[in-house]
Formats: structure tokens, sequence, C-alpha cells
């Protein structure tokens, strides 16, 4: 049975994280541009529940949500995005690189593929049961590294599950206009098992996750989970090209905590959230303060 | 005798004592055992660690990358140096970049292999010597093989003492000479400079008994051995004496100085450089060495030039390839113009 109250707990903490990175953007604090996670936290908090400590998660620039989910510590990632000595990375990464015990984060779309699938061969080669998970969006399907991947992935039999969290837009581009035929298909076609959802709700998520990386950690060979979700909020800072009330359809059917939100009491859920609001603003508040690193290392 | 190819196969052996290393590349399997034969024998003495791949370059070099993330020492074969523009990615936005964009908290120890060059009329996309594009990537050491000391030794150090990524490029025409020996080298005097905590030499050779040098010249891979010819010739046949300073490290440049110190010492007694690769001539390795020697000696360069194969795709046919890529001739001709 899933912790209902713990993924409501994840979710809403990204939630905040990501609302208050937009809101303070316009005020100069943080470096370059941020891809928010707005609309999909149930993927990372329902995928990421079922973690064993040795397992990896691999992440793209859309990372925000898979850190948080992942266990990473709040201040020390507005700390990254603000350039702090504090910073995840020490501010060498900014918001797309991080790195943090067995979590890693890369900006460019599609080259974690190959990556991931190696350090699941690594950790099966060395005898270790742990498993990666890799975080890829519906735009790096476009990546031939990412087929390549898929192909050595299911030779050599590494042990990892790939999760498409199709959006359906990359940047500004819809889906139709960027991906020919069948995303579930592009696995299958490598011989890799592949379980599809269109969800929201991080029951069904956390539950299918759940029974998905049970399979890998018995037979262990990749897998594949397609979630597709919506994102509400833009591609980067301020670059949505969609029509407002496309997006007020997507906001209203589509949210993750709405959907949550009726399995926990009034209560319960009114203080989880008070809590929630103090540890983002005492974690943006310790960031601020932060000192910035002095010289290049 | 033993040949470069011997040395650099002896060296993948000598490497695989360590169970982390591992080499991943397309028809590296026994019996084949890799295009050019350097990784002969390893596939049978260690199956467990001798994966052959699918014809997938880019994904390739990100498998080792996150291999060598997770502890292990993965080389990587690129069958041909050509090729090395399909893994340009993986090496400049992944593996060039963990070490330092996580806060220092990872390295990368992979070594990814591969053969460069011209004269065997392997044509436009098999003849290319293209590390040039890789040698302003921070946070990638690129070494050059050449027959002056093992380089299945450097390979080794490389492969096992090297915690960050290394492009190792191999010639084509080197493999098949011989790793030169003390009686090989009778008529020459080797200093070697090796910076403290580094292991890629610079070696400056200059002939025995031989007056000042009037010239430095500086070359790395197979083109030292043709520079070395030239040195020969230069002396006996044009009084024209010579020190040929030959770098094993071409990137980073500057670490630990081995290559400025050499060519520093040589140029304060000749004054006068030339700097030769076989890769293109524009924005070159050698137009770099220039730059810096000049940076270094303030008004002490007299002349300076550089030979490089032309700005053009290396032909198949014969003559055509042997008139775009530098040869002892143009090394005599050059230099003889300089002094």
């Amino acid at each position: 049975m899933p912790d209902q109250v713990g993924l409501y707990r994840q979710m809403y903490r990204i939630r905040r994280f990501e609302e208050t990175v937009l809101d303070a953007f316009p005020k100069g604090l943080f470096y370059g541009t941020t891809h928010t996670y707005i609309g999909q936290e149930a993927n990372a908090a329902g995928v990421l529940a079922h973690l064993g400590a040795q397992d990896i998660v691999f992440s793209n620039h859309r990372c925000h949500g898979h850190f948080i989910a992942y266990g990473g510590d709040l201040r020390a990632l507005f700390a990254e995005l603000m350039g702090k000595a504090t910073g995840v990375c020490g501010g060498l990464g900014g918001s797309q690189h991080l790195h943090w015990r067995n979590f890693y984060s890369n900006g460019v779309l599609g080259s974690t593929a190959p990556i991931a699938v190696g350090t699941a061969l690594a950790e099966k080669a060395k005898g270790n049961p742990a498993v990666a998970i890799l975080f890829l969006g519906d735009g790096a399907l476009g990546e031939g590294t990412v087929y390549e991947s898929l192909n050595m992935a299911s030779l050599w039999g590494a042990p990892i599950l790939f999760v498409v969290e199709n959006n359906h837009i990359a940047q500004t581009t819809p889906i139709e206009l960027a991906l020919a035929g069948d995303i579930a298909a592009r696995f299958s076609a490598f011989g890799i098992p592949c379980q599809r959802l269109d969800s929201s709700d991080a029951l069904e998520i956390h539950t299918l996750a759940g029974a998905e990386l049970a399979a890998l950690r018995a037979a262990p060979g990749p897998r594949a989970l397609v979630l597709d979700t919506q994102r509400f909020g833009p591609h980067s800072k301020g670059d949505d090209t969609r029509d407002e009330a496309t997006m007020a359809e997507i906001r209203t059917r589509r949210d993750p905590l709405a959907l949550l939100a009726p399995a926990l009491a009034d209560a319960e859920r009114a203080a989880l959230e008070a809590e929630v609001e103090a540890e983002v603003a005492a974690a943006f508040g310790q960031a601020e303060a932060d000192p910035f690193p002095e010289a290049l290392p | 005798m033993t040949s470069v190819l011997q040395a650099l196969n002896r060296g993948l052996h000598a490497a695989f004592q360590d169970s982390r290393v591992y080499l991943l590349g397309e028809d590296v399997l026994d019996p084949y055992g890799g295009a050019f034969k350097v990784s002969q024998g390893l596939s049978t003495a260690y199956p467990e660690r001798v994966w052959t791949s699918p014809v997938s370059e880019a994904g390739l070099a990100g498998v080792a990358a996150g291999m060598a993330l997770r502890g292990l020492r993965p080389v990587v074969e690129i069958m041909f140096g050509d090729f090395s523009t399909l893994i340009a990615d993986q090496m400049i936005n992944s593996i060039s970049k963990f070490g330092s964009m996580y806060g220092g908290a990872v390295q990368v120890p992979l070594v990814v292999r591969t053969p460069m060059g011209g004269r065997r009329g392997y044509g436009p996309t098999h003849s290319q010597t293209l590390e040039k594009l890789f040698l302003g990537v921070p946070g990638l050491r690129t070494l050059a093989a050449n027959a002056l000391s093992d380089p299945g030794e450097l390979l080794r150090q490389a492969i096992l003492e090297d915690d960050g990524p290394v492009f190792f490029i191999e010639n084509k025409l080197l493999y098949l000479q011989p790793v030169l020996t003390a009686e090989d080298l009778q008529d020459f005097e080797m200093e070697l400079h090796t910076p403290p905590g580094a292991y890629a030499t610079t070696h400056t050779l200059r002939l025995k008994g031989a007056p000042a040098p009037a010239l430095t010249l500086t070359a790395y891979g197979y083109m030292a051995e043709l520079a070395r010819q030239a040195q020969l010739r230069l002396a006996f046949e044009h009084e024209v004496f010579c020190e040929l300073v030959v770098p094993t490290q071409l990137a980073p440049l500057a670490a630990g100085g081995a290559l400025d110190a050499a060519l520093a010492a040589s140029l304060s007694k000749s004054g006068r450089l030339l700097a030769i690769e076989e890769g293109s001539y524009t924005l070159g390795w050698g137009a770099e060495v220039l730059a810096r020697a000049a940076q270094a000696l303030p008004g002490r360069l007299k002349t300076a030039a550089r030979l490089a194969a032309a700005d053009a795709p290396i032909p198949a046919s014969r003559p055509l390839e042997e008139a775009a890529l530098p040869d002892v001739e143009d090394i005599l001709a050059t230099a003889q113009k300089m002094v």
C-alpha cells in the first residue's frame, strides 16, 4: 500500500520549491535559466519511492523534482541555482548539472542514456544488485544515442529502468511535430519490456513503478516505463507558447496534488503543507545568505 | 625487436592484471583482435572483460563513462580516429566535464584509444589526424604514442594511474615501427623531461658531438619519427644541426610545463622553431606551440614556422596523398630555408 502522506509531502515539496524558483527569478537571484517540473511531480515521487540506497538515478535538464524525490537537500539545490559555495556542486553545475550520492544529471538531451546504461553495467559487473533509473523526456527520443543505448542495454542485460516522461512538448514543439511512430514500440523493437501509463495519479504511478522495479530486480535486464504527463509551466522561465485555455484545462484535469489531496484528511494535509512551506522558506533564506565560491577550483 | 603495436598490446595485457579494466570496442574479439590487432589475445585471456560492441561509437563512449563513474577503468577502442567525431559529445559535454562540474566529487578514469593518420590510401574518412579537435577541451588529457620510449607502458599508466579521462592517439604507420632501443638511438643524446607527478614524457634528441643547434624541431607521434630521420639527414647531408623535441602529452599543453621547458631550453640555443604535425595546417597544434614559444621567449625567437597537412581532405590516390601530407623531404626543405 503506497504511503499516501509521504507521496503528497514529496510532491508538495517539489511544487513549492519550483514555485519559489519561478517567483524569485525576476529578482535576479538565480543564474541562467530553470526548467521546472510543475505538473510532473507524481512521476518522480511515485517512481523514486521504490529506490534502494545503492540504486542510481540519472536525470536530465528538468532535474529538480527528481533530485528532491531522491532525497536531495532543498537548501543545497536553491544554493546551486544561486551559484553559491554551499550548492549541490558548489555552484559549478547550476540548475541542470547535479550530482549527489548516486544521483547524476546532465543538460544534453539523450547524452545521459549511454552513461546510465554504463553505470548499470558497472554495478552488475561488480556484483552489486543495484539498478539504474534513467529519466528521459519525449524530446530526447529524437537523439540517436538513445537508440544506441537501448540496443546495448538489451544486448548486455543492463539492469536499468528507462522512464520516459512524455509531457507531449519539447520546448515549444508539440510531440506531433517531433516524434513519429509509437514510444513503447521503440523499446519493444529492442526487446525491452515496456509499460505505459497515462496518469498524473501518484498512487497509480507508484504501483506500476513498484511492479516494474520489482520485476527488474528479480530478473536484471532493461525495462521501460512510459509515463504520459503534462507540464504546467514553461520550458524554461517564460517561454510557453501554449494557449491559456489549454493550460487551464490541463491544470484542472492533471494536477497530481489535487488528485491525491482527497486521500488525506483536511487537517493532516493543512499541517503538512504548512510544514513544507516553512521548510522551503527556510531553505531559500539560508541559501540566499550563503556565500559565493571564491575562485575556480 | 618489439613493434609499437606489440608494445601497446603488452601494455593492455599488463593493465588487465587489474580487474577494474574493461575493453569495449568494435570487432575486438579474438581471433580478429581489433582492426589493427592491438587488442589481440585479450578476449581469450579475459572473456568477461572484453565486450565487442555494435557500431555505436557515441553510445560506447557514454557506456564507458558510466562504467568509469562507478569505479571501473574502461578502455574504449575506436577503430579509426576519424570516428572520434562521433564521440565528441560524450568527450566534450560529459566525460571531460564531470570531474569539475559536479564540484570535484567524481572521477572519470577512462581511456579512449584510436589510430590516426594517413599514408595507407584509405581515403578521406579513414586517414585523418583529428586530435586537434579535442586538444582545447578542458579536463581531457590527450597523449600521442611514439617509438622513443615504451608506448605500452605509457598506455598502461594512462589506464591504471590516471584518474581522469585520456584520449590516446596511436598512428597507423607507427604500429609497425620498432620501439627504439639504445642501440637504435646510439647516434643521439636523449634528454627526458617528466614533470613531477606526471607520467607522460617529453624527449629532446640531439646528435652526439653536434655543435649548438641552429634549429629546434618539434613533432609528435609518427611525425616525430619522420622528423628524426630528417634530423639525421640535415646533419649528415646539409650540416644543419637540429634538436628535436617530442612530447607524448599534447594536452593540456601547459601541465607541468614539460614541453614548454624542453622547448625553452632548446630555443634558448637555436632561436628557431619548426613545428611539424600530420593534422591539417590551420588552427592546429603547431600554431599553439609557436604562440606559446613566442610568448615565453619575447624577442628571442628569430624565426618560426609550421609544417602540416594541407587544409584539404586526404585523397585516396597515393601521389595525391603524399602531396597532402608532410614528409621527410618537406621537413628538409623547410628547415634549410629557416637557417
